[in-house]
């Protein structure tokens, strides 16, 4: 006997290994619940953190602009007649007003993973006779690529971005037959154009954006922009993607200007993601129920099964406490041991994933990990449903009559 | 009398009770039982012996009457008084022994003290160990009680009845299913534990040769006390 423990963890290990086979099943039981619930989970949310980082790592999660040109017509003024149709005013190219000081106030913000200006515009890329029409983005590149990671995007050529240089995508590239080292105008829509060198070919993973990307040393964009000194807009990273849209919200309040965040310019995309959210909860929901009802099945047999012991130990004076507990730590312990060897199963088909899912390269297609979080929710629940399935037939059981129990 | 472990007046019990179906086993049982008494209860199948014995043992509640144990009342007591009492006051020995299979002798003999104290203790064990020598057991101490004989297992049955010093000690047909060597043994283990302790014991029996040497013999009849004699039988 493990020798000081308390009656009921005595009673309980004890009837749990009387009851061997039937632990065992349960355990097994549960260990396949659990392990499904991890393997799914970790699957499914590394899927979703998958498709989220291709789609959302070429953009910024929320773009800051200069608050819209609004037409205000002058009525009601004595001697002025009021005009029948407002037309709406064309958006020009303009900066942020301070700027700077609101880039500073918008990265020190906690649920701002960091920041960066922008001065973008239309423009076109010349060379020769073949003419583009290109996002002309200025930027700078260190707070940039914390936010794009252009570097990982790199098709060919360096990231250097000097006041001469210009990176530009690769569909951009083939269209106009540049490559790397070779000269290229940029003619902004009203203006002066420039010649740059092509110093990085890079792919954003998407042919449309690769048509249109050029980017360019943010002070050159500001001169060929006429932007001097400005910042067309503020790009922003959060740390927390779904509470882009408050965070966009707190900085509109704060600063009064246009706050756009993904989840407003993706909406069909937010909607799917969401989507896929719920049904991931709901596989885990249903799993979790499965296991919790082999549980109790297996408890409710075992109560019918000890109604004799368990007529017996109330006869010599066992409380219906001391009965329920004996029961509820027979869930528990049915719960934690099976959700540790689940555990064990999800971390294993994990690296079986890992290992036999992988491109030509033995890259796995789909990095899942091993998300603790994950590991210790799932035992954590599966241990809560061991303890809540065992209620009942300990209930069942510490109200069992000693009388019937002991003639049955 | 004096050092009185068990009265019982005008004890009723009823089964399905306010329905059509009501029957009643016990018409009104009047008893004594003083300390040191060894009284065996005889009558024929169905006459309520084990009812009365279950109630006696508060593992039943009676319909109508009362009923003291050692002068402490134990009608309209809750569960949780009534547990303490029947844990404390009361040994049990059943006609199937009624161990747990899943745990060794000498844990089935400290297993009401353990109820009653909640862990184990160096003392309780002490004991147990002590009353199973004093059955013969002590070298079995650590064997399943599913791994004893039927003769051993009535015996730890006694030993574990004993455990908690109980004034009282109530057996239903502990002999029923023992060969006559060992159904004599057990009994002469309960007389000893009569005499050496003054315990009082209440033996419900179907076996004459056994009843003949209890002192005192009580028969009930269709839930009717019908004889209660003094036998000469020396204790």
């Amino acid at each position: 006997m493990s020798p000081w423990l308390p009656f009921e963890w005595i009673a309980a290990s004890r009837f749990l290994r009387e009851g061997r086979l039937q632990s065992i099943a349960i355990v097994l039981g549960v260990s396949i619940g659990v392990g499904v619930i991890v393997f799914m989970s970790a699957a499914l949310s590394a899927q979703m953190t998958n498709i989220i980082r291709r789609v959302l790592s070429s953009q910024p999660h929320i773009v800051l602009l200069p608050p819209k040109d609004v037409a205000r017509p002058l009525r009601d003024e004595p001697g002025v007649a009021a005009a029948a149709i407002v037309q709406k005013p064309f958006q020009r190219v303009r900066s942020i007003d301070q700027w700077q000081r609101i880039l500073r106030e918008t990265a020190a913000m906690p649920a701002v993973a960091a920041a960066a200006p922008m001065a973008a515009g239309s423009a076109l890329a010349v060379r020769g006779e073949a003419t583009r029409s290109v996002t002309l983005s200025g930027i700078e590149p260190e707070a940039y690529f914390r936010i794009v990671p252009l570097p990982e995007k790199i098709a060919s050529g360096s990231l250097r971005l000097g006041a001469e240089d210009v990176i530009v995508g690769t569909e951009l590239a083939a269209d106009l037959g540049v490559v790397v080292g070779d000269k290229l105008r940029i003619v902004p829509a009203s203006g002066q154009g420039t010649a740059l060198t092509v110093t990085g070919l890079v792919d954003l993973g998407s042919k449309g954006a690769n048509q249109r990307a050029a980017y360019v040393a943010l002070h050159t964009a500001q001169s060929l922009l006429g932007l001097t000194g400005g910042a067309s807009s503020i790009e922003v990273t959060v740390r927390d993607i779904y509470a882009a849209e408050d965070v966009a919200l707190a900085i509109t309040a704060g600063s009064g200007l246009q706050a756009e965040s993904w989840i407003r310019t993706n909406s069909q995309f937010f909607t799917a993601i969401n989507a896929q959210r719920v049904a991931n909860t709901a596989i885990r929901v249903f799993v979790a129920l499965a296991i919790a009802l082999g549980i109790a099945a297996v408890l409710i047999v075992s109560v019918v099964q000890k109604s004799r012991e368990i007529g017996i130990l109330r006869a010599m004076g066992a409380s219906q406490g001391q009965i329920l507990r004996v029961f509820l730590i027979q869930g528990a312990a049915l719960g934690l041991v099976g959700s540790l060897f689940g555990c064990v199963i999800a971390a294993a088909a994990i690296a079986l994933w890992e290992r036999l899912v992988v491109d030509s390269a033995g890259v796995p297609l789909l990095a899942i990990g091993y998300d603790p979080l994950i590991f210790a929710g799932a035992a954590l629940i599966a241990s809560l449903t061991g303890l809540a399935s065992a209620v009942l037939p300990a209930m069942r059981g510490a109200r069992l009559d000693p009388v019937v129990a002991i003639r049955g | 009398m004096a050092d009185e472990v068990l009265r019982i007046e005008g004890l009723r019990k009823a089964y399905n009770a306010g329905t059509p179906l009501e029957t009643e086993v016990l018409h009104g049982i009047d008893l004594r039982l003083g300390k040191g008494e060894f009284c065996a209860l005889m009558g024929p199948s169905g006459s309520g012996k084990s009812t009365l014995l279950n109630i006696v043992g508060l593992l039943d509640r009676p319909s109508a009457g009362q009923l003291y144990v050692e002068g402490e009342g134990a009608v309209g007591l809750d569960e949780r008084a009534i547990t303490r009492l029947r844990g404390r006051r009361i040994g049990f020995i059943f006609q199937y022994h009624h161990l747990l299979p899943a745990f060794t002798a000498l844990e089935n003999v400290f297993m009401p003290m353990l109820l009653e104290r909640g862990r184990p203790d160096a003392e309780m064990r002490k004991r147990a160990q002590q009353l199973l020598e004093s059955v013969g057991l002590g070298q079995f101490r650590d064997r399943l009680a599913s791994q004893l004989s039927g003769g051993q297992q009535q015996r730890v049955a006694v030993a574990r009845a004993l455990a908690m010093r109980p004034a009282l000690l109530l057996a239903d047909e502990p002999t029923g299913n023992l060969d006559t060597a060992s159904a004599q043994g057990v009994f002469d283990l309960m007389r000893a534990v009569n005499r050496e302790h003054g315990t009082a014991v209440l033996l419900v029996t179907h076996n004459h040769e056994l009843a003949a040497q209890c002192r005192r013999l009580v028969e009930i009849v269709d839930g009717r006390i019908t004889a209660d004699r003094a036998l000469g039988a020396a204790g």
